[in-house]
This record gives structure tokens, sequence and C-alpha cells, in this order.
């Protein structure tokens, strides 16, 4: 046979292929939310070359393989805007492998880290390095934040245009708030020359000081040094208006106050380009958890009163607050493990966020569509992914599958992440991961 | 005493005031009482309570009064007492006081008493031994024998607590003493009142059932006993107050604010004084200055706790 059979073998096989519907997978009966094409309900879904083919109440054909979802939450696989993946440097604390394990298993197909490694990401280098260690994992999809200032110093910009250039999504000198206004205004001018946004660590360093916990009665009862939201609304509000005056779009990170709740809500009103995440552990717990000293409760900014997590709550629900984001912060038993003053700040989060959370759709705080918006459809717009946060025929087939009605105890000694500093240790919850897939391929759960 | 341990204290630590009920507190205060007949009453001041027994003083911070006083109690009860300071520990090493706590720990002492800059540490320590922890200051959290012997020294003069009012003045923020008696003195029943400006008062003070005064003038005649404390100069940011010779001008005991206190008003201090900017050098002369007493009292209660964690309240 010449090269014109072969030709037409393959035109053939493709018809015949389209016809009989040859998938490389097929979900069953999943209930699917889908918050981008406003999808809610029963439906099959169809994978090819790690997109999605189709998407009906009812598909027919053979797949290489078969999920039967029946009863199970599909969504778009989870995007995760914050985490901490302690590559390079602090590999003691995590990699960017079982980061990304960790967040596989949490349901997150895309996560972006910060740059508060060592070297700092401040430049391409360390942009390209972080990128081909995901590349080779070929896991879930790696974005880098890129630093804003040089070292996260707050005193000279980074090379953003070549981190931008290399793969950086975003900037951000997270950890650390960029005290000086003047060099925030140009971090915000240059980032939108080349197409980004800024994400601001909204504390001033001040006022928030060498702090321990929320500034308030309980701090005094237990002689610790307070943080008081004002350290955070001063904050806010001053980027605010540096984004209005630059026109450059703003992000907040792990929102806290009700203040700063408040103070966006007007931004957004004004038409001001601002948007907001918050943590699980912001939404869940008061200072109360730092009781006893528990280091495994001191995080930047630190757990507040039950009236700022009332209102984070309801920001969240009004769509202020656009995204949840888990701010996955590793940290080894030698960083938490003493005097709660010398604590490292932060918590693990990749693992727990979906059951944690869910809890505030079974609480009727959010519903459940606002839940799987604020975990993919927003935070893909946000950080301008096409192609995720939805499963949209032609999307990139990335999807969780949750099952909203198991309910289990955390144990932190289960975590994939290597680090295990979680207050929620022992808390019964309810929604287990248990498919995650990027680009079609089950990277969790089987 | 083996009487009085019919009301047993089944505490293994001390770690703050806030842990104990108001009968505890009465109970070591008796307890206290008696012991202080062994430093004031005998030739030999020495009983057999605790021999055999190993008590560690694990001070962190620097400190004169609250160490020696913990070391004459734990020898006038007889047991082996070991000194360990950061300068001459494995701290200097970079060694965790987790990785101390248990090393000690694995050398079987029966008491650690622990000083420490730090909020929370003796708690954090008591997490890895069995021994018993007492906590002899941890950074602006608790002090808790400091409260104990202000209360006893304040019974011995008034006879009672409860219906006192009592003032401090001074820096809150910082001060584990003042932390220390707000919780007894509410639990024995006296009212509190905190003097100083905003800028050394907490927030959320009054919660801990205390009144505020930012006016030291306007309290002085209302007062039973009046606690004075140190202004701590090696921790004050700078910005707390302009200068000291102002802080002394608004909130320092001077000559004549003293004749604006009642005749048979206690004047106390934690010690160690700054003379001339808390208290004026004259009031080391004043008869209702007892700090003196309170250094004495020092030994009692220590000598009372160590005795009662040491026991667990079952005796020697």
């Amino acid at each position: 046979m010449g090269w014109p059979f072969v030709w037409l073998f393959y035109i053939w096989s493709e018809h015949v292929g389209r016809v009989l519907n040859f998938m490389d997978l097929l979900i069953k009966n999943a209930t699917l939310v889908d918050p981008a094409e406003k999808r809610e309900g029963r439906f099959d879904v169809a994978i090819k070359d790690g997109k999605v083919a189709q998407v009906a109440s009812h598909i027919k054909g053979k797949a290489d393989k078969t999920i039967e979802a029946k009863g199970r939450l599909l969504c778009p696989g989870l995007i995760d805007m914050h985490t901490h993946l302690r590559e390079p440097g602090y590999e003691g604390k995590e990699t960017i492998e079982t980061g990304c394990r960790a967040a596989a298993a949490g349901g997150f197909t895309t996560i972006a880290c910060m740059a508060n490694t060592q070297p700092v990401n401040d430049n391409a280098m360390i942009t390209e390095y972080i990128l081909n260690q995901a590349r080779r994992l070929n896991h879930v999809t790696v974005l880098p934040i890129g630093a804003i200032s040089h070292g996260l110093k707050g005193e000279i910009l980074a090379d953003i245009g070549d981190m931008t250039h290399e793969g950086c999504v975003a900037i951000s000198d997270d950890g650390s708030t960029i005290m000086n206004a003047a060099l925030m205004r140009k971090a915000l001018e240059y980032a939108k020359s080349f197409n980004i946004f800024v994400i601001s660590h909204a504390e001033d360093a001040s006022l928030a000081g060498e702090g321990d916990m929320n500034e308030g009665p309980l701090c005094t009862l237990m002689g610790l040094k307070g943080i008081p939201n004002a350290s955070e609304e001063i904050i806010i509000a001053r980027d605010i208006f540096l984004s209005e005056l630059t026109r450059c779009p703003l992000h907040i990170a792990h929102v806290s106050t009700r203040e700063g709740v408040n103070l966006i809500r007007e931004a957004k009103k004004r038409g001001v380009k601002v948007t907001a995440e918050v943590t699980p552990h912001h939404l869940i717990l008061t200072e109360e958890a730092v009781k006893g000293y528990n280091t495994n409760a001191k995080m930047r900014p630190p757990l507040r009163s039950a009236t700022d997590v009332r209102a984070v709550q309801q920001g969240l629900k009004e769509g202020v607050i656009d995204v949840i984001a888990t701010d996955h912060a590793p940290h080894s038993s030698a960083d938490k493990d003493v005097e709660f003053s010398k604590a490292l700040n932060g918590i693990v989060g990749l693992e727990t966020a979906v059951p944690l959370t869910y809890t505030l759709v079974l609480k009727k705080v959010i519903s459940l569509r606002q839940w799987v918006a604020s975990l993919t459809q927003k935070p893909a717009k946000i950080l301008g992914l096409k192609n995720k946060g939805t499963l949209r025929v032609g999307a990139d087939a990335d999807f969780t599958i949750i099952d909203t009605k198991a309910s289990y105890t955390i144990d932190s000694k289960n975590f994939v992440s290597k680090s295990t500093n979680t207050p929620f240790d022992g808390w019964k919850v309810h929604g287990r991961v248990l498919i995650t897939a990027v680009k079609g391929r089950l990277i969790h759960g089987t | 005493m083996e009487g009085m341990v019919s009301v047993s204290f089944k505490k293994k630590d001390l770690l703050s005031i806030e842990d104990l009920t108001k009968n505890e507190i009465s109970f070591i205060l008796d307890t206290a009482a008696s012991m202080k007949k062994v430093s004031t009453e005998r030739f030999i001041k020495k009983v057999p309570t605790l021999r055999g027994r190993t008590v560690i003083n694990l001070f962190m911070e620097s400190s004169t009064r609250t160490r020696t006083s913990f070391e004459l109690a734990a020898k006038r009860l007889s047991a082996d007492v070991l000194n360990i300071s950061p300068s001459t520990s494995s701290i200097t090493k970079g060694e965790s006081l987790r990785d101390m706590a248990l090393n000690l720990e694995a050398m079987h002492p029966h008491i650690f008493v622990i000083r420490h800059a730090m909020s929370g540490a003796p708690q954090l320590f008591s997490q890895y031994t069995n021994a018993s922890v007492v906590n002899a200051g941890d950074g602006a959290h608790e002090h808790p024998t400091q409260a104990l012997l202000d209360m006893l020294t304040i019974q011995e003069h008034k006879g009672k607590i409860k219906g006192l009012n009592v003032g401090i003045v001074g820096d809150i923020t910082y001060s584990r003493v003042a932390r220390s008696n707000i919780h007894a003195l509410r639990k024995m029943g006296a009212h509190v009142i905190f003097v100083g400006p905003a800028t050394m008062i907490p927030s959320g003070i009054e919660k801990l059932g205390a009144k505020v005064s930012h006016n030291l003038d306007s309290i002085l005649s209302k007062v039973d006993v009046l606690m004075m404390l140190r202004i701590q100069q090696e921790r004050q940011d700078k910005t707390n107050f302009p200068n000291v010779r102002e802080y002394s001008r608004y909130y320092g005991l001077s000559k004549a604010r003293a004749k604006l206190l009642k005749q048979d008003a206690l004047i106390m201090h934690p010690g160690p004084i700054n003379w001339g900017v808390e208290m004026a050098f004259e009031i080391a002369d004043d008869p209702r200055f007892v700090v003196m007493e309170q250094v004495t009292n020092g030994v009692a209660v220590r000598m009372a706790v160590l005795y009662l964690v040491g026991t667990r309240g079952e005796g020697a």
C-alpha cells in the first residue's frame, strides 16, 4: 500500500472515531458544578487528548477508562493561588515534589507559589528552576509568583520583566510588606507594563512589629505581643489608593479583618481593580486557637476575633472576597516546637482546605456554587488562565472529584506534605477528595 | 506540717495563678505561713522535707532575687539544688528548649524552676518532662510566686485580702507581676485599678476585671495597697513615654504623693527598684514601705510551692 492508502485510512479512522466517540476518559453520572459555564447538575464528561471533549447529560461511546461518579461532586480542578513550596532552600520543610503531591491529595490541579524561598525568586534563574522541577515532575501545574523587591528587602524592584518572560504570573513580597509607598507604586506601574498583577501582603510592619498574635484581651492575658487589625487595614487602604492611582490590578492576600473587607467592598464599588482572598483558617478559626501557646495557630496575619471571622465569611458570601487560598506554609518541628514568640508563622493547608471550607457550604454560609467558584473560576480569572477553572468543551481536562458525604478525622500523620504543622489535627470533617486529574491524567486516586 | 496535707494540693506544676482556685491560693498561703517560721524563728534554718529530691533552677533570664529566693527555699527544705544559667548552658550552642527539657528529664530530677524571657516557655517545657515545673516568671505572662508573696504580705498586714482596693502602677503591658497579681487579687476578692499612661496599658485589660486610670493622683487616697512596678528600661520601646524624667513626674511615687496615701496603706514593689524613677528615695524610710517583708515572704512562699509540688500533696 502506498501513502494515499495510509492517508485514507487515517481520515477514515478519524471519522469512525468521531462517530463511535472514542474517548480517553469518560466520567459518568457526576454531580457537576462548573460556575464558569453556569452548569450544575448530573452530567457525563468526556475527555480526549487532555481536553474536555464533551459535556452532556448522557454520553455514549467507548472510552479507555470510565469513572462512575454517581453522587460524587465533579468540579474543575481546584486552583490555589497562594502556596509556599519552600524549594529552593528549605527542602526540609517541603519540596516542589512533595508540595505538588500534597496539592493533588487536596484536590488542587494548579498552584501558585510564593517567592520567599532561599534564594528568593527575584530573578529568571530561580523562576526557571522552579518551572523545570515542576515540568520534570509532570504533575500539578505550578505557577511561580516573583518577588516585588530584590531579596524581599523592600528596597529596589526585582527582575520583574525577566521573571514574567520566564513564566511568573504575578509579583508579591508575601511574608513581608513593601513599606515604602513609592516603591509599591512603582511595582504596580511596572507590573502593569508586563500585564501581570501585584499581590499585597497587607501588614504595616511598624505596627505589627514582632507581634505574636491578634491584639486584644486574650493576647493581654497570655502576655504576648499584639498585632492590631489596623496594621492590615492601613496597608489595604494604601494599596487600594495606589492601585487606583496606577490603574494596575491589585490582589489582597489573606484578608483577616472586618474593616479590611469593608475597604475592599468600597473600592470594588468605586471600580478599583482589586481582588482578594481569604484562607480556610481565617474563615474558620478565631484567636482562641492560640490558647495554651499553640504554635500551630501562629500565623501572619494572625487569627482574629469572632467578629472578624464573621466578616470575612460575609465578604466571601457577597463576593467582596473572590478566592479561597490556602497560604500553605509548611514548617518543621524545629520551627514550631519552640517558645511561642520564637515559632515561625504559618500552617499547612493544601490537604485540609477542601473539607474545612466545605463546612461553610454545610452551614449554608455560602452556596455550593460559590464555594466551587472561589476555588476554580475566580482564581483562574485573576491569574488569567483561560483554559482552567472550568470544564467547558475545549478547556484543559483538570478536574477534581469529591465525596462530599464522606466524613473522616484529619490526621496529620497521613499528610503527603513533608510538614504537619496544622491546628486541625483530630478535627472531624466532611468532604473527601477522591480523584484529582490534570489534563485528563489521574494524579491522585483511581 | 503533716496536718495540713489533709487539704491537698494535687497539681504537678505551678505555671500560673490563672490556673489556681481561691482555695488553692489560700492553701499555699497557709503553708507559706508555717514555712516562714523555718526562716524567721529557727536557728537551724533547715527541715528535711525535700531530702533526696533534686531541684533544677533554670534561669534563662537574669535574676538575683528570685533565683536566690528559690535556691534558699529549696536548700531550707534539704533538696539538692542545681543552677543553670544561659551563659553556661547549651542554649548558647543553639539547643532548643525542647531538647534541653528532654535531656535534663533523662537525669530524673524532681522539680524544675524556670525563668524565661518568652511567655509560655514553662508550659512548653512541662510538656517534655514528668518532673514538676514551677514558673519563676515567663515573658510578660505570669510570675505566680511573686503574686503569692504579695498576697502573703498583704494578708499579714491587713488580716484579709477581700474587699481591699489595690492600685498597680507602671508598665502593665510588659508586666508578668501585674498579670499574676490581677488573677490572685480578683480570686481573693480585692478590687484592682491599673495606673499608667495608655501606652503601658494593654488592650482588653478591663476584661480581666480591673479598672484603669491614667491619673495617679486621683487614686492615691482610695487605695489600701499601692504596688509600684519597675520601669523595665531594658525592655521599653522608646515610644512608650518621652523620657524617664517625665514618667517619674506623672507616675512616680514622690514624697508628696505618698502623703496622699491612707495612713495604713501598704507601699509594695516587686524589685529591683529604680530609685528616683518609679519611687523617690525618701519612700524607703516610709513606715508603709513593706518591700523587705515581701522579700522575706518570697522565701516562705517558694518553700511552700516547692514542698507542695515536690510532694504532690502526698507528704514528704
